[in-house]
């Protein structure tokens, strides 16, 4: 159990300081920006204290809010999916996916790619509606979600195939 | 009372999730209002520790382009020292440090930002070089923004590049006044609206901050007049201005104290008071 809780922390710092350093930096086509630290959330153990989801999610959202200045949008984002997380397991995994050893960092089969496509679109669609906050834009706010989903799937997928050989 | 803790208990992660979110909306909400400045933002010390680091590294990667920037701006001081006048007539009277309005003091952009709507730059001064909310900040080819919040070493600045930000500004020729604004879509480019139709406007005309500023000095480069539209609901003028600043790539900045701010805005306020 503790061995899951120092993997969590370091997860945690990991991936905000690839978000902060790296991604933040890569602005492919002069505006996308993928946002990979979300596998936090998605990689959190299917049975794991969901207050303390909430809670560590919560953080990750507002740390990085200060670094981008962004007021609150990643925040809501990410406590917005961390809550929705089991919706998402229940829909791509099936209704008893508590009972299976559900591991997202494995093979890639549909449904966990189904799992990851659908959380990355819902925490992009409420962090760029809040971002950019005018119904005027909303267009623009769809057509960078598109845009940045694709690539945060791109480097989430990626990552899993790195860190993989490690988790063994 | 048992059913109420029974209540609590049972539907104990819904309500955290909904203070949380409250907590974060709350926070997204007053980002976005033009009066308040953000609560969470990057001055702080740790965000700004972790941008200087950076900045450290990346500083090596452009040392060309910023000594050649600096090199032209010596060059175009020098030219105007030796323009003025003949040298040996000026008057032996020097500017004492500390009098006539303006401080200027020299800092430095650590967190650059300009893919969002509303961009934000870190700089590595704070209050403790005597920067407050709202000193100008400028660089050696036009303005870059103004401060928003400060901390003891770090300081947050709202870019030119941010819906939120209006500056009032005029056409150099004719000081025609009208206020600049950014569409959220070119980083090139501002735009400029509210100039009224009986002005005179040509392609390719300055831009310069206007004498009703508090913030900038008069006669600070913006850009230059790419596009004339007209409006055609309120038929004011709307101008595209390609920034002489190229908002991508930022180094050594000069942020800029107007030490009679305090008793304009004071005299404005009673005014309008008294009204």
């Amino acid at each position: 159990m503790n061995s899951t809780v120092i993997i969590n922390i370091v997860r945690f710092i990991l991936l905000l300081a690839l978000q902060v350093v790296v991604c933040k930096n890569i602005n492919l086509f002069g505006y996308i920006d993928p946002y990979p630290y979300i596998l936090f959330i998605l990689l959190y153990p299917v049975n794991g204290n969901r207050a303390g989801l909430l809670v560590s999610s919560f953080f990750l959202g507002l740390i990085l809010d200060m670094f981008m200045d962004s007021g609150g949008a990643h925040a809501t984002a990410c406590v917005t999916l961390a809550y929705l997380r089991p919706v998402f397991f229940k829909f791509s995994f099936g209704v008893s996916y508590e009972y299976q050893t559900v591991k997202i960092n494995d093979r890639l089969s549909p449904e966990r790619f189904s799992f990851i496509l659908i959380s990355i679109v819902t925490h992009h669609l409420i962090l760029y509606l809040l971002e950019i906050f005018r119904f005027s834009l909303i267009l623009d706010a769809l057509i960078r979600v598109l845009a940045t989903t694709v690539f945060t799937l791109l480097t989430c997928i990626i990552i899993i195939y790195l860190i993989k050989p490690a988790k063994q | 009372m048992q059913q109420i803790i029974n209540f609590l208990f049972k539907n104990s992660i819904l309500l955290l999730f909904l203070l949380l979110l409250g907590i974060s909306l709350t926070l997204t909400i007053q980002s976005h209002s033009y009066h308040r400045s953000r609560a969470v933002s990057s001055a702080n010390a740790m965000t700004g520790y972790v941008y200087e680091q950076i900045n450290k590294v990346e500083e090596y990667l452009n040392l060309r382009s910023q000594n050649e920037a600096l090199a032209s701006e010596n060059a175009e001081l020098k030219r105007l020292l030796y323009n003025t006048q003949d040298t040996a007539n000026i008057p032996p009277v020097k500017v004492p440090a500390g009098v006539g309005p303006y401080r200027v003091i020299q800092s430095k952009v650590i967190k650059n930002s300009y893919t969002e709507k509303e961009n934000y730059l870190t700089i590595n001064s704070g209050s403790k070089d005597g920067i407050t909310k709202d000193m100008g900040v400028v660089s050696s080819l036009g303005i870059i923004g103004v401060i928003e919040n400060t901390s003891r070493d770090y300081a947050t600045v709202i870019s030119i590049l941010n819906r939120k930000l209006k500056l009032p500004v005029k056409i150099k020729k004719n000081d025609h006044f009208g206020t600049l604004t950014w569409n959220g879509k070119n980083t090139g480019f501002a735009q400029l609206v509210d100039v009224p139709r009986l002005a005179t406007v040509v392609k390719g005309d300055t831009i310069v901050t206007g004498a009703e500023s508090t913030i900038f000095p008069e006669n600070i480069p913006v850009g230059k007049i790419e596009k004339v539209y007209v409006d055609k609901k309120t038929n004011y003028y709307t101008l595209e201005i390609k920034l002489f600043n190229d908002m991508t790539s930022l180094g050594h900045i000069y942020v800029i104290e107007n030490k009679d701010r305090a008793q304009i805005k004071q005299l404005e306020e009673t005014t309008k008071v008294d009204e």
